[in-house]
């Protein structure tokens, strides 16, 4: 598997995704529209983490602007890349680094996570930048940590978050702090029936062993309906589809990036640059946002998914008034197959379902142990705390 | 039959800002160099997020008190989309949902222009073609400047009406520091249709984009009109709804490709800008920042003993306000200061043909302080004025190296006044002999003598004094 798109230095401890920049090294994210372009600055989570004493080890590969399951639509992955896995996932599994720092825009690092086997975090929405990274889904993507433990989670997450005037979505606290020591015993969790009931039996089996942990520690666990889940999966397509269409539109062969060698006039010059440089998905993503944007269907496409995005977060909000976390699966399978390239569209689709509702919310998500917990706002604690209790029953 | 224009305007001003709307680059005073002024936001490079840039945000909401409007106090930024190469992130941003000032209202004299709303947008860059070599190239120092557009409601009846609103929009806009107003930074859409007169429904529209100068404004709604009017009259052509151009050369205006018109801009709101809310206070700060509007002002120096209309002519223009408070400030008295302004300066532009009063206050100042305490004459400072406006010369250094000092030639003025009235017996005999006027003339001898240099009082003294002796 090609881990990196482009190493910086081999004794760094800390991977970045592509689609996050790093000052002077070309920033691809996946695409071969962005094959030589080199950034002039590093993103802010970037800055702090070298202003902390970590080194950058490199780029790692992500499916084409982050859009696709794990990394299988790079423009940069091997044939033999078919396995379906996230390259900074495995870098993490395999001990090469200590953590890696990933965009999650439509879940694909929780997805690589799950199964790579580590534990991956997606903070609230504004506590962490956005400057410098490659933007698709502004309102709902976020910086995340991949490590091996809860510890170093929570360690790289304390280093990267707070306030920086550089994005005018962070939200004011200067600084966060994170705790593994929220007592478990007493927290009352749920599972979502109808995510369950959407994954394989393998899957299943591994939500129930991960549940047997947390109740032999004494933490009641109780199965409830969300039926707003399959609102949030349609909703977040349409949101993140026209906001990924609008951010790429700026990749248009006229200041930087691919350019089409030949073309008679700018229409040209758009057309063939962005038809030869982009992917399938990445393509089919752009038409489907355009489209929930055009006039005629506005109201009843993009504003209508912001007034669902709504509805959403004031149902879980109500669930989580109730319970500590919420626990569901975040793959429909244990192991991911190939798929032809005009699949890529629907499958993408089909597995959001699993990770829609922390994107369209905002709110915490975590995987550990190969399932998604999702906490309110800014209880990353409660997250980091029930991982790091399962983990050490597994040791 | 008689018809009746019916005609509603957008007008884009750019604003007086020191940074562009959404980065910290330089606003609108513009560079020299192409793309000197550009940064990764302005120029559309991934990762770059929008900080909003609060002083546009106060000069859109002055606009709106300029012009009686209600203030948004929750505004949203939206995104427009479209591919052009003068436009980096291939959107604009601008404020399709909320705008920032509602129902405001334009005074024409004898009628009222409805202002529909007042919005806040980003300017786009500039294409720059190379016929030699047939290459376009872009230029993005204008990119994400600051604009306000402001929307009339379809209120105008004439050309003459919208060439004073906008005249009126200029000043007011200039007058509280919102936009300088320089030449093509203020750029109109005309809409416009005809309709018989007394009916209440509109008539077929077109929209002539992008003009900058009033006289073509004027030309091509005067020539729309025309053509409007002989469509429904004598069927020359099946009016459409379009957009047109104004060819200043032919005199015409032509109908736009509609590849460039009929575009889906696909709006959304900006997930990246967060709304903007201006509570009360900040509201209030904004307002009491506001200039004295023109009849404030003309009053408050009349109350200082300026005459009323030599007060109003003042008032009206903001930079004679600012010389005039400038130099008042510095303690010459106000009625000098408003004559040497109304007089002097005034002269001298009319003669330079300067269109604005732009001298530094402590020249002025200076120059009318020599005068009071007669160092030098007013003929003297007159020349040090004109010379200050053509030359921007050192006060006190002109009149040394020119010799227009008063004080120091009292023995040369008592030679001076001594060969007068030995080489004009006549005149001097003709005094004596009762002759009053003739005095006159001897001073007018004197005073050719000197060059205009002495000081008068001390001249005639001493003229008085020595043809008596
Ligand atoms: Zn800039």
């Amino acid at each position: 598997m090609k881990y990196y798109i482009n190493e910086i230095c081999s004794s760094g401890n800390i991977a970045v995704d592509d689609n996050l920049l790093v000052k002077d090294v070309p920033a691809t994210a996946g695409s071969k529209m962005l094959e030589s372009f080199i950034p002039l600055f590093s993103a802010e989570v970037v800055e702090r983490l070298e202003k902390a004493g970590y080194g950058i080890s490199g780029k790692t590969n992500v499916s084409e602007f982050g859009l696709g399951l794990v990394g299988e639509t790079s423009y940069f992955a091997d044939a033999e890349d078919k396995k379906l896995l996230g390259a900074a996932a495995e870098l993490v599994k395999d001990g090469k680094v200590k953590a890696a720092l990933n965009v999650d825009l439509n879940g694909a690092p929780r997805r690589a996570s799950a199964l790579s086997g580590v534990n991956f975090l997606k903070p609230t929405y504004g506590t962490v930048s956005r400057y410098g990274v490659i933007a698709c889904a502004c309102s709902g993507e976020q910086v995340g940590v991949t490590a091996k433990d809860a510890e170093s989670v929570k360690e790289i997450l304390t280093a990267i978050a707070g306030h920086d005037s550089k994005d005018g979505t962070s939200l004011p606290a200067e600084k966060y702090e994170y705790t593994l020591g929220e007592d478990v015993s007493s927290m009352k969790l749920c599972v979502i029936t109808e995510l369950y009931d959407k994954a394989s039996d393998e899957v299943k089996a591994k939500l129930d062993a991960y549940i047997a942990k947390l109740t032999a520690k004494g933490a009641k666990v109780e199965k409830v309906s969300l039926d707003v889940v399959f609102a949030a999966q349609t909703a977040w397509q349409i949101l993140m589809s026209a906001e990924t269409c609008n951010n790429l539109s700026r990749f248009d062969g006229v200041k930087y990036g691919y350019r089409t060698p030949e073309y008679k006039n700018i229409d040209e010059l758009y057309v063939k640059s962005r038809t030869e440089a982009f992917s399938f998905l990445t393509k089919a993503t752009i038409i489907y946002g355009s489209d929930a944007l055009s006039k005629d269907k506005y109201n009843n496409c993009y504003d209508k998914s912001m007034r669902i995005r709504r509805v959403v977060l004031t149902k879980v909000k109500e669930l989580l008034a109730s319970y500590d976390a919420i626990i569901t699966p975040v793959c429909s399978k244990a192991e991911y197959e190939a798929y032809n390239t005009e699949d890529a569209f629907m499958k993408v689709f089909e597995e959001s379902l699993f990770t829609a509702v922390p994107s369209i919310t905002g709110l915490p998500a975590m995987v550990s142990g190969g399932v998604q917990l999702i906490a309110d706002s800014f209880k990353e604690s409660t997250l980091l705390s029930i991982a790091h209790t399962a983990e050490k029953e597994e040791a | 039959m008689k018809y009746e224009l019916v005609i509603g305007l957008e007008t884009h001003v750019e604003l007086s800002t020191d940074s562009k709307l959404f980065c910290s680059c330089g606003g609108h005073s513009s560079p020299k160099e192409p793309n000197d002024c550009v940064c990764p936001a302005c120029c559309g490079m991934p990762g770059m997020l929008p900080v909003t840039n609060r002083h546009a945000i106060e000069l859109a909401v002055k606009a709106g008190f300029m012009l009686n409007c209600k203030i948004n106090q929750y505004t949203t930024f939206d995104k427009k989309s479209y591919y052009y190469p003068d436009l980096p992130n291939a959107y604009q941003t601008t404020q399709w949902f909320n705008p920032i000032c509602v129902e405001g209202s334009v005074d024409i004299g004898d009628r009222k222009i409805g202002i529909k709303q007042i919005h806040l947008e980003e300017d786009a860059g500039k294409l720059v073609h190379d016929e030699a070599t047939n290459t376009s190239f872009v230029d993005y120092n204008r990119t994400s400047v600051p604009l306000i557009e402001i929307v009339s409601k379809p209120d105008f009846r004439s050309s003459e009406e919208v060439i004073t609103y906008l005249k009126r929009l200029k000043s007011a806009l200039q007058f509280a520091g919102i936009s300088e107003c320089e030449e093509g930074a203020m750029r109109c859409d005309v809409n416009i249709s005809v309709r018989p007169e007394g009916s209440t429904e509109y008539g077929v529209r077109s929209e002539i984009k992008n003009m900058s100068s009033l006289s073509e404004i004027k030309d091509a709604i005067e020539f729309e009109k025309v053509r409007h009017v002989d469509a429904l009259e004598r069927h020359t052509e099946i009016l459409v709804q379009e957009t047109r151009r104004w060819d200043d050369v032919k005199r015409r205006t032509f109908p736009m490709r509609n590849k460039e018109t009929a575009a889906d801009y696909r709006y959304f709101p900006d997930p990246n800008v967060m709304p903007i809310v201006i509570d009360d206070a900040w509201l209030e700060e904004i307002r009491k920042s506001m200039p004295a509007t023109a009849d404030e002002k003309a009053t408050y120096y009349e109350e200082m003993g300026i005459a009323p209309k030599e007060a109003a002519v003042l008032a009206s223009d903001r930079k004679l306000c600012e010389v005039f408070d400038a130099v008042v400030a510095k303690g010459c008295s106000a009625k000098t200061v408003a004559s040497w302004i109304l007089t002097e300066c005034m002269g001298i532009m009319k003669r330079l043909e300067i269109a604005s009063l732009d001298i530094c206050p402590d020249k002025l100042a200076r120059i009318i302080e020599l005068v009071e305490k007669s160092e030098i004459t007013r003929a003297s400072g007159k020349k040090v004025l004109s010379a200050v406006f053509e030359k921007d010369v050192d006060v006190d250094a002109f009149c040394e190296e020119n010799g227009l000092n008063s004080k120091v030639d009292e023995s040369f003025i008592l030679e001076t006044v001594r060969k007068v009235i030995a080489e004009n017996e006549k005149v001097v005999a003709d005094y004596k002999g009762g002759k009053v006027k003739a005095l006159q003339a001897l001073f007018g001898s004197v005073m050719r003598e000197l060059k205009g240099t002495g000081d008068p009082a001390v001249i005639r003294s001493l003229l008085e004094t020595e043809v008596n002796k």
